[in-house]
């Protein structure tokens, strides 16, 4: 009776230690599979808004990432809805739609057709409008907007200015 | 302290100290198969024969290849296929196994929904089959990401963006799991080291397991009759080979075995060494590029009918139905409430159940290799409703089966 008692104190006492062992190593290994300070400090862009042509798309890289810039016609300007006006980003006068260029499904680059003025992703069949609304499903919601700050006729991405934050604000983004 | 004597031979030397006799006979000489079984029972042995040629085939290959997002592709493309002597040959080796590999699963998995084989005492064998699948799912979709070309690059954005669940929104879950904001060094290495370790690690203990799990209820038969094995056993070592129902596991039912592992292995290398196009996507022949999408990017065959269960729905009920999909066979044991172990044909219902469930899987796996367009995304569609409907039914039809 006393031995067993002493073995289950000492059962106890190296399910405690293991324990505590246990959750340490589990914190260890949960933070060696973080990105790297390298990879998050990983910098800004920014964009010479000046130097892109209207309906025509131009794929720049942001931490990684494809980014969508699309200079808005004229007609496009004139034909927007409330839902496409929120996400207008307006640069020294020009309109543009800037976005993340991932399907927001599961993050495929769709194409653009300018004939047809709108997106189409090849992996499941998503469709998107020149202001980077869905109009055809899968995607659940439209291109994600990366942070913004309007700089003069520059656009720096990875800061967050005020318009950007009007964006996250009222879900136009996430 | 145990007594040794001297040894008369190296074979009494060894069975002295590890009883090798007692061994060769608990696992081989005096393991008994029943008789009543067909070709379909070697798959098994197949399988085992295809892990081990992806097994050498993977020695050689982690020789010469370099887990660097800068040299990954060449060291695979040039290294191996150019210089290595024989590098080609491992390679097709390695990439026409884990396609046939798939291949032999579902005929094994299939064989065993067909004669019952995971009730009566083998559910424990149908359970760890199914953790099998689901660990070779992991190392083949973990080794597509190590060529690093243009298919490995998305496939690997698409599956770690499942992990976001949908409307969820677990950006965080998804980054960790990459180790960086898209697929990059960080996803390649860690890649690495599930697909040459700890995955391997885990399907050599589930392999145990699923042996293990035979060793009680023992193989099923062709009539699903349950043997008595003690007293068939003992007919045959009182001689009576004939009129006992089972056979030694070797060299009796080996000899089978290997015979069908024989005419298996030259179909093998037919596709190893003249058609082994079709484990090699062309698209992955082009290096990775995070700013360039393929124009249709699809899984391996092998995965295509659970993509397909995704693909038709929106987001959220398309991950419900893609996880719905790839849990579901584990639970059959306990979906099929009838307790007859007989070949399908003989269970009324079940019979049409088991019949579309392989045709409609056959179904989804070609409209998931076609475009995402009409008629294709409808007959996909309807595939899906029906392989889930089905799912919902098994328990229905199966209480209403007739005692066989």
């Amino acid at each position: 009776m006393e031995n067993n008692s002493r073995r289950g104190f000492m059962g106890k006492a190296f399910g405690a230690v293991a324990a505590v062992g246990a959750v340490g190593s589990l914190v260890a290994m949960k933070k060696s599979w973080d990105p790297l300070p390298s990879v998050k400090a990983a910098g800004f862009t920014t964009l010479d808004m000046s130097i892109y042509n209207e309906n025509e798309l131009v794929v720049e890289k942001w931490r990684g990432k494809p980014i969508f810039v699309l200079k808005k016609t004229a007609k496009m300007v004139a034909s927007q809805t409330e839902e496409q006006k929120v996400r207008d980003i307006v640069v020294d006068g020009s309109h543009f739609m800037v976005c993340i260029g991932l399907c927001t499904h599961l993050g495929c680059i769709p194409a653009y057709n300018a004939d047809e003025e709108g997106f189409l992703c090849a992996c499941h069949g998503g469709k998107f409008d020149w202001a980077g609304e869905v109009t055809a499903v899968p995607p659940p919601r439209g291109f994600d907007i990366p942070p913004f700050k309007i700089d003069g006729n520059k656009l720096v991405l990875g800061e967050a200015g005020p318009e950007y934050t009007q964006m996250k604000e009222t879900g136009v983004t996430l | 302290m145990a007594h040794f004597t001297k040894a008369t031979s190296v074979k009494d030397w060894l069975n002295q100290r590890l009883a090798i006799e007692k061994v060769e006979k608990v696992m081989a000489s005096e393991y008994w198969i029943p008789k009543n079984i067909n070709f379909l029972w070697a798959m098994g042995m197949v399988l085992v024969i295809t892990f081990a040629l992806l097994l050498v085939s993977g020695i050689f290959l982690l020789m010469y290849y370099q887990p660097n997002v800068d040299t990954a592709f060449y060291s695979v493309n040039y290294t191996i296929m150019r210089e290595v002597d024989f590098g080609w040959l491992w390679r097709h080796i390695h990439g026409v196994a884990a396609s046939v590999v798939f291949l032999i699963i579902y005929i094994h998995m299939f064989t065993g929904i067909y004669y019952g084989s995971y009730k009566k005492g083998r559910e424990m064998i149908w359970i760890s089959g199914m953790l099998l699948f689901v660990a070779f799912s992991a190392e083949a979709f973990s080794g597509y990401m190590l060529p690093w070309g243009q298919m490995s690059y998305w496939a690997g954005m698409v599956i770690t963006n499942l992990f976001a669940g949908g409307s969820l929104h677990a950006d965080f879950l998804v980054e960790w799991i990459r180790g960086d904001y898209v697929p990059a060094q960080a996803f390649l290495t860690r890649f690495f080291m599930l697909h040459v370790l700890l995955i391997p690690l885990a399907i050599l203990g589930l392999i145990g397991l699923h042996f293990a799990a035979l060793r009680i209820p023992h193989v099923n038969n062709q009539d699903g009759e349950e043997i008595d094995f003690d007293a068939e056993s003992k007919k045959y070592l009182a001689g009576d080979k004939a009129g006992s129902k089972v056979m030694r596991f070797a060299n009796d039912f080996m000899s089978k075995d290997m015979m069908v592992v024989g005419i298996y292995l030259i179909f093998f290398f037919y596709l190893v060494f003249w058609n082994y196009g079709f484990a090699m996507d062309p698209v992955n022949f082009d290096p990775a590029d995070g700013l360039k999408t393929p124009a249709h990017i699809y899984p391996e065959w092998y995965f295509l009918w659970s993509y397909e269960i995704l693909r038709p729905f929106s987001v959220d009920i398309g991950l419900i139905a893609f996880g719905f999909a790839q849990v579901i066979f584990v639970l059959l044991p306990f979906l099929d409430r009838s307790p007859n172990t007989v070949p399908a044909n003989r269970r009324g219902l079940f019979a049409i159940w088991f019949w579309l469930m392989l045709v409609n899987m056959i179904v989804l796996t070609a409209m998931g290799k076609l475009p995402p367009e009409d008629p294709y995304s409808t007959v996909g569609f309807y595939s899906a409703i029906i392989f889930i409907v089905q799912w919902i039914l098994l328990p229905i039809i199966t209480t209403f089966e007739k005692k066989a």
